[in-house]
């Protein structure tokens, strides 16, 4: 267990792939303290007083980016907004550029959403800020992962042997990527589940089982995870059609109570009757509104504790 | 201080404590708030012996007043967030204040920002097991177990037997080794 005075050994959360067991434990822990917070009468802290983080969202975003925002301004950071549209990104600046910009105006702390896998990686090495990804393409969506270790770790006792099944279109997800990463690291098993056109070649590789039968997903299982069908991706026809897909893959009523036990995670938004029945969105037995608050918990923990090395820019890096 | 001498001072504490209730305004008028870590250890210890004593039910807060620091960036890594809760609404209330030493008073300052965020207690009381002197703010004690004049360099050692393998307080001289019982 990490104690008083060590902390994360990384600079920045890029991924967690890199990431060790006592250091997901650390953000958990830290995350429960900060979740208080949003609880009390007046929910800000003067903890990131004088910081200033910069959100960069080349890729549309709702909930991640109004989760940061809300965390920078419980915990009393300066923040700057950016998005793509309406920016010089769609006068044609590179990224590299932007990001110079930004820093130029120095910025302590920098999250990024990019369409492109490693964008968060790339920025590191144009900026001096902290930077932490909030999804890069196809790659890692770290704070996602860790929101739904957090909701995970609130409802059972341990990681070590869970059965956790990520179901649904898992070659276009980074939040499939990231979690695979992290419950593997507690000791969790992982099931990943969807049709053959949506699962990676060799993704056996990362000590997972694959099912492309959603029965043999949920059998012995504690936690099923339904990843959101991109509606906007369906011209790439992975699947015949929505109503094949729910029936195939979609979590309904009747699974629920075959299996009194199953806990249901979606990192929205949810598709109603698609990854999910509607009844079941509205089950008592899907925390998928635990998830959102514990969202805004866990980005507090996680710039709280990257901050540390904000002023301590000749340190080394972790990544 | 040894184990003895702690639990004599404990007792004097818990007294002080009682002397400052006011009945007319109804025990839940009162609670103590422990500083996290061994400030918690410390108010539970006199919550205990308030109840010994006069029967009294003291409601009893956990505080972590890191989020409200000052210095933390001055290190290399950050602290660790300790649990913070505090069963009770505290405005209104006349609060006892917790912790094992003063020394800059800058974790008080902390610790008074965070109970001001919670609520509006009608008063805040600092007690403190140790007071080593060296305070950098207008900030003192109004029930102090021992005071021990120290140097800068020096460092006064808490341990209690609930979280550390022993009991008392010891004045630590980073020189030369323990000097021994304070």
């Amino acid at each position: 267990m990490i104690e008083q005075g060590e902390g994360l050994r990384h600079r920045h959360l890029l991924g967690l792939a890199t990431y060790e067991a006592d250091e997901l434990e650390l953000i958990l822990r830290t995350a429960r303290q900060f979740r208080e917070v949003l609880y009390r009468r007046i929910r800000r802290v003067p903890t990131l007083r004088g910081i200033t983080i910069v959100n960069l969202f080349f890729e549309p975003s709702t909930r991640t980016r109004i989760s940061f925002e809300l965390a920078e301004k419980r915990l009393s950071a300066d923040t700057i907004n950016f998005s793509k549209s309406g920016s010089s990104v769609s006068k044609g600046e590179t990224l590299k550029d932007t990001a110079q910009n930004i820093e130029a105006m120095k910025v302590d702390m920098a999250v990024i959403r990019h369409q492109s896998p490693g964008a968060a990686h790339f920025l590191t090495q144009c900026v001096d800020a902290v930077v932490v990804n909030a999804g890069d393409g196809a790659h890692e969506h770290p704070t996602q992962a860790l929101l739904d270790l957090l909701t995970v770790s609130d409802n059972f006792d341990s990681f070590d042997g869970l059965n956790v099944s990520i179901v649904g279109d898992i070659t276009h997800s980074r939040v499939a990527r990231s979690n695979v990463h992290a419950l593997r690291t507690l000791g969790a098993n992982v099931t990943l589940c969807g049709p053959r056109t949506m699962m990676p070649r060799e993704v056996e590789s990362l000590g997972v089982r694959v099912t492309h039968r959603l029965d043999e997903a949920l059998e012995g299982c504690d936690v099923a995870m339904a990843l959101r069908i991109q509606l906007e991706r369906q011209g790439a026809s992975l699947f015949p059609t929505l109503r094949e897909y729910h029936n195939t893959f979609g979590i309904q009523m009747d699974h629920l109570e075959r299996h009194p036990d199953l806990l249901i995670m979606h990192p929205g938004p949810v598709n109603r009757g698609v990854e999910l029945a509607s009844e079941v969105v509205d089950h008592e037995r899907a925390v998928i509104l635990d998830q959102v608050t514990n969202g805004v918990a866990v980005r507090m923990a996680v710039l709280y504790l990257l901050s540390g090395s904000v002023e301590n820019r000749t340190g080394e890096d972790g990544e | 201080m040894d184990e003895r001498d702690l639990g004599l001072t404990l007792d004097r504490m818990a007294r002080q404590i009682v002397e400052l209730l006011d009945p007319d305004e109804g025990d839940s008028a009162f609670a103590l708030v422990g500083m996290q870590t061994r400030g918690v250890y410390l108010a539970k210890r006199l919550q205990e012996r308030i109840k010994r004593f006069e029967s009294i039910d003291m409601p009893l807060g956990v505080l972590d007043s890191t989020m409200y620091r000052d210095d933390f960036r001055m290190g290399r890594r950050q602290p660790v967030v300790r649990k913070t809760e505090i069963p009770f609404d505290v405005t209104g209330k006349h609060l006892f204040l917790v912790d094992d030493v003063l020394y800059t008073g800058r974790t008080v300052r902390a610790g008074l920002d965070a109970l001001m965020d919670m609520g509006r207690p009608a008063s805040v009381q600092c007690l403190v097991l140790v007071d080593r002197g060296h305070h950098e703010l207008p900030i003192t004690a109004d029930i102090v177990g021992r005071i021990v004049p120290t140097m800068p360099g020096e460092e006064v050692r808490v341990r209690l037997a609930e979280i550390d393998d022993r009991e008392g307080v010891w004045l630590v001289n980073h020189l030369s080794g323990e000097t021994g019982t304070s």
